[in-house]
């Protein structure tokens, strides 16, 4: 069992939490192509080891948590609200803030 | 053998004063308070406890702990009997009741022992050489044959009347067994104030240690786990639990164990669980596990009367009984001697020392100057006699004959294996160390740290150091202080020899290694001559270590063999990884409450006692529970739907639709948000109005649908389908949190605090402008077709929707869930002369399958739009979740399947969905279907069975053609016409209703 700790609430049990997926997918400018769109749905890393990663906090807040997780060992390095930009552990560039598009 | 082995004295578990009756096989015997079943049963002389998983071969106990492979027998009876109970830890009660398993026809005579003389075939593998052919042959005969054979008791038939629970424990440092290591790490760490749970498996701590002979800061170690105990049963923030395994280690220091609250009685007493499963999260773990003594292997090690050294010398010394008259000893370490001096000391005659080492050690020493003949370089060679143990014949190192001794008990150890299960499960792989002859932890991957034997350190002194030390830093490593530590207990060091790497004794007959599950030294050998030489191939071909003791006992020598056979060092063959869980755990436990009515919540609407009152038949809709229809007395379901979907559309009909998901919706961009997750526009919706909604997937499929309403600029009211309730929610939070983090737009769930009812047909204006005379005006002119607005009635907000699923003059009433009942009953009375009936889910579907309106079975996922005749909606104006890969190629299609409706052109039959749709009903298959059949219903507006469809081409291609709804299973094919899915008010008419 996980313990993730939520940014909102604290340390909760992964039961708590709905997985979501690939965090670092980020959605295309609605005039993007067609095929800008198929890799946002459709294609995903399989990385084996650090991992950026979406929790839902269902069973609490509500919101969505970045999650920075050894796929791996399950270690978890980093948790973050949804518009924080982790890094992975060992990158030594200060954490950048992912622009996003406006719609 | 028969008669008393039970000692005149001694026995530190035992309480004499306590005697208990108990049945084994059906015979009567007695044992003490204290005693385990096997304790008790030798006690009584019997050594005889079951037969072995393949051959048969008659065994008795080999341990006297929780890695027993020999003796497992079944528990109780009836709905209570419980299988592969190990005798060893099954503590006596009064009354106690256990057979034997896998034996017929008893277990002094298992006719199966024949397997025996057909042992040349049963080698590892011999499932897969043996039962190959003929491939028909496998389920219905060999299976049987196998299951038959190879048997592990039988579960109970009838639902288990006792109860489990589940709970839930912290604390900064857990501390599993209770062992010298154990209880010093546990003292350190609970002394410091830290929160301490310390879980011990056995029903009395102090683990391995001799009662009187092992000596602790100068008293007994009885006395000193005793002392122990108290200090720390006196701490508050130190708990003990005891008679609880802890089986499993998993993520983020979360440990599960299993707590035996009423194993050791016949039956829990009243309002107590049999069992409890507690899930721990601890800051930081010391593993005090110890350590599994291993079999020597040489031939017939497995006879009743062959047992490991420790088990010897614990059933002496905890239960006062001994396993025999005479033993002799086979060691290839010190610890050998121990049970020597222990035996001696309770009177019982050692006839031989064999030690397999060539120098004489201390301990040797020692006990040739109190007089028992100790011999070096002797090892056994074959155990003797018929189902008890008669005499050993030994062998020196190099194989010749030595000499034979009578004895009826030998004491084996070919040394120790630390307990590194729970440290493998949390993915440490063990490292082999050579003076340990054993595997030990590697370097933790968790917030653990293992002490005493289950790291290697076998004597005492070095047990209570290193557990001492593991307490406090625990305590340190959890972030708390230490303050000054006490000294650590202490006890004389003791200078242990090295013991002697004996994988196997030189011989040719059976070797047992996992004993369990029959795996002898040749299988072994066998597994790796075929080819099966990696461990984890070698171990499934020859099922090493694969039964319900996870080879406690046998992994090792087993992995030490195959390295022998493959000519490599121990630690290039490396070992199996161990998984949860650490010993068998019943089913039951991990039930705990949730089965029968409590497996999941049941979820009730607030008028649920108005629907039971008028005779609703309920259904389960997710976890509601929702009325399906009303019969009336005598009548049949198909004719109670039939009657309720004719009369909403003659008179009016209340349904409740309490469980339609709500979401309310509240901030400035509220619109724009909307517009991004709908496919259709929401900007120049106006407050007081509805409007139905569809939304998409990103991947441009049809997610849910809904009428939203806008109560207030600012303020929106979604509603969703009862089956997506929560995935709308978790994708709107997705949008807003992830997506666009900057509209102004928050949102919650109001699918619990408000409950709505419908009230449809022709007099529902009539009805409720009488139910709400005073609070609301519900003309055409003030609320007219998709009007929505907010009144108070009765002391309470309530809202009212105009808007239609069945397509009749209809309404949606909201009000808080605590006023729904009220709200039932003012509509109920209201509607008495206007021929107001309930209706249920099922007369909900037949009148919206009339008006063709899509739902569940509609939005199955794979569809799009304009498949359900939809596309229109679609908004080119404004970007939209879905708006891009819904313009893919595949999905835009022509020859897709599209929503169609269907009448029945037959006389008699029916239509079922599921249904497949051919042109030619002799010529059905996966390539002829057309489209399949979603939803039917027999309609009295239409006066025939009409379904709703997909049909590749939809309408454009088959309007009005005569097609076939096949269904092999039912094996029919009824004719049918392709029709406009509108099938009733096509113009929508009846919506506005008539004006009075």
């Amino acid at each position: 069992m996980h313990r993730i700790d939520c940014p909102w609430c604290g340390t909760r049990d992964e039961a708590e939490f709905q997985y979501q997926g690939d965090a670092t997918v980020v959605r295309p400018d609605p005039d993007a192509s067609e095929e800008a769109f198929f890799r946002y749905v459709y294609l995903r890393e399989n990385p084996k080891g650090w991992h950026t990663e979406w929790w839902h906090h269902v069973g609490g807040c509500r919101q969505w948590v970045k999650v920075v997780r050894n796929t791996l060992t399950h270690e978890i390095f980093a948790t973050g609200r949804a518009q924080e930009d982790l890094p992975l552990p060992g990158t030594r560039a200060k954490p950048r803030r992912r622009t996003r598009p406006k719609q | 053998m028969s008669g008393s082995n039970r000692l005149s004295k001694g026995g530190s578990r035992i309480d004499r004063t306590r005697p208990l009756r108990f049945r084994f096989d059906g015979r009567s015997f007695s044992g003490f308070a204290g005693d385990t079943l096997a304790s008790a049963l030798l006690a009584n002389g019997v050594t005889l406890m079951g037969r072995s998983f393949k051959y048969h071969r008659p065994r008795g106990c080999l341990t006297a702990g929780s890695e027993e492979p020999n003796a497992i027998v079944e528990m109780r009876s009836g709905a209570r009997r419980e299988p592969n109970t190990r005798a060893t830890i099954a503590e006596l009660y009064d009354g106690l009741e256990a057979t034997s398993q896998n034996r017929f026809p008893s277990l002094k005579f298992d006719i199966q022992s024949l397997n025996q003389l057909l042992s040349p075939f049963l080698t590892a593998g011999f499932y897969y050489k043996t039962f190959m052919w003929p491939a028909s042959f496998w389920e219905p005969v060999y299976e049987k044959i196998i299951r038959r054979s190879a048997g592990l008791g039988r579960a109970a038939t009838e639902p288990d009347p006792d109860t489990y629970e589940h709970a839930n424990t912290h604390c900064d440092v857990l501390v599993v067994g209770a062992g010298p290591a154990g209880l010093a790490a546990a003292l350190s760490a609970g002394r410091t104030g830290a929160r301490v749970l310390l879980v011990e498996e056995q029903a009395a701590a102090g683990g391995m240690l001799s009662p009187d002979r092992d000596m602790i800061d100068g008293k007994r170690s009885a006395d000193w786990v005793e002392q122990s105990q108290a200090e720390l049963n006196a701490l508050d923030n130190v708990t003990i639990m005891m008679r609880t395994t802890l089986f499993g280690y998993y993520d983020h220091n979360v440990l599960a164990a299993l707590e035996r609250v009423n194993d050791h009685v016949a039956e829990p007493p009243a309002h107590q669980p049999r069992q409890r499963l507690w899930t721990i999260r601890a800051s930081e773990v010391v593993l005090a596990c110890g350590s599994h003594e291993r079999a020597l292997t040489f031939d017939n090690n497995d006879k009743p009367g062959v047992m490991l050294s420790g088990a010897v010398r614990a059933f002496v010394e905890r239960y006062g009984v001994t396993p025999g008259k005479r033993v002799v000893i086979c060691t290839n370490n010190d610890d050998g001697y121990n049970t020597a001096e222990a035996l001696i000391n309770a009177g019982i005659e050692v006839a031989l020392i064999a030690d397999a080492r060539t120098d004489l050690c201390i301990a040797a020493q020692s006990a040739r100057e109190t007089g028992i003949r100790v011999e070096t370089g002797l090892l056994p060679q074959k155990a003797l006699g018929g189902q008890n143990v008669s005499g050993l014949s030994l062998q020196r190192a190099d194989g010749s004959f030595s000499e034979k001794v009578d004895c009826d008990c030998i004491a084996m150890s070919a040394g120790f294996s630390p307990d590194v299960h729970l440290v493998s499960q949390t993915g440490v792989a063990p490292v082999w160390r050579e003076n340990v002859l054993g595997f030990v932890p590697d370097k933790p991957i968790r917030r653990e740290r293992s002490a005493g034997a289950g790291q290697g350190t076998f004597d005492l002194a070095g047990c209570l150091a290193e557990g001492h030390a593991a307490g406090l830093d625990a305590v340190s490593s959890a972030g708390l202080k230490t303050g000054r530590a006490k000294a650590p207990p202490k006890a004389k060091a003791v200078e242990i020899a090295p013991p002697l790497a004996i994988w196997r004794c030189p011989g040719n007959g059976k070797a047992f290694v996992d004993f369990q599950n029959d795996v002898t030294a040749r299988d072994i050998h066998l597994a790796n001559q075929e080819g099966f030489s990696s461990v984890e191939h070698a171990k499934r071909y020859t099922t090493l270590g694969m039964a319900t003791d996870q080879g406690k006992t046998s992994n090792v020598t087993g992995i030490a063999l195959l390295a022998t056979a493959r000519g490599e060092p121990i630690p290039d063959v490396g070992t199996t990884r161990f998984r949860p869980p650490y010993s068998p755990v019943a089913i039951g436990a991990f039930a705990g409450h949730e089965r029968g009515k409590e497996f999941q919540p049941v979820r009730r609407t607030a008028m649920h006692a108005c629907g039971e009152k008028l005779g609703a038949v309920f259904v389960e809709a997710g976890q509601w529970l929702r009325p399906q229809y009303y019969p009336k007395s005598g009548e049949g379901v198909m004719e109670a739907i039939y009657r309720e979907s004719k009369q909403v559309r003659e008179t009016a009909g209340i349904c409740d639709v309490s469980t339609l998901g709500k979401i309310e919706i509240f901030g400035d961009d509220s619109g724009e948000f909307l517009n991004r997750i709908y496919i259709n526009g929401w900007k120049l919706l106006a407050p007081g109005k509805a409007r139905y909604g569809l939304m998409l997937r990103e991947d441009g499929y049809v997610f849910d649908d809904g009428t939203t309403s806008r109560l207030a600029d600012d303020h929106y009211l979604m509603t969703t389908t009862t089956a997506n309730a929560a995935r709308v929610l978790a994708h709107m939070e997705h949008a807003s949190q992830v997506l666009w983090p900057d509209l102004d737009v928050h949102f919650c769930s109001a699918t619990e605090q408000w409950c709505g009812v419908a009230v449809a047909g022709p007099n529902a204006r009539a009805i409720l402008a009488k139910a709400f005379a005073d609070a609301i005006d519900v003309s055409d002119e003030a609320l007219p077709f998709m009007g929505v607005r907010t009144f108070e009635w009765s002391g309470t907000t309530a809202r009212i929707f105009r808007i239609s699923f069945s397509g009749e003059l209809a309404f949606e009433v909201n009000v808080p869930w605590s006023a729904g009942e009220g709200m039932w009953n003012a509509i109920w009375e209201a509607g008495q002369d206007h021929g107001l009936i309930p209706y249920g889910t099922e007369a909900l579907s037949v009148l919206r399958i009339e008006k063709g309106h899509v739902a569940g079975n509609e939005l199955d996922g794979r569809t799009t739009a304009a498949d359900m005749g939809l596309g229109k909606m679609m908004s080119t104006k404004k970007p939209f979740i879905g708006q891009k890969l819904a313009g893919r190629e595949g999905m835009v299609a022509k020859d897709r399947a599209k929503l169609v409706g269907l009448k029945l052109t037959e006389d008699s039959g029916r239509l079922r969905g599921g249904a497949h749709l051919v042109i030619d009903k002799d010529n059905a298959n996966a390539e002829t279907s057309l489209g399949w059949v979603t939803s039917v219903c027999d309609s009295p507006a239409i006066g025939c069975w009409i379904g709703l469809a997909y049909l590749r081409g939809g309408l454009e291609e088959h309007d009005g053609k005569r097609l076939f709804a096949v269904n092999p299973i039912y094996d029919e094919a009824p004719a049918v016409e392709v029709v406009s899915p509108h099938f009733f008010d096509p113009q929508g008419e009846r919506l506005k209703g008539p004006v009075r």
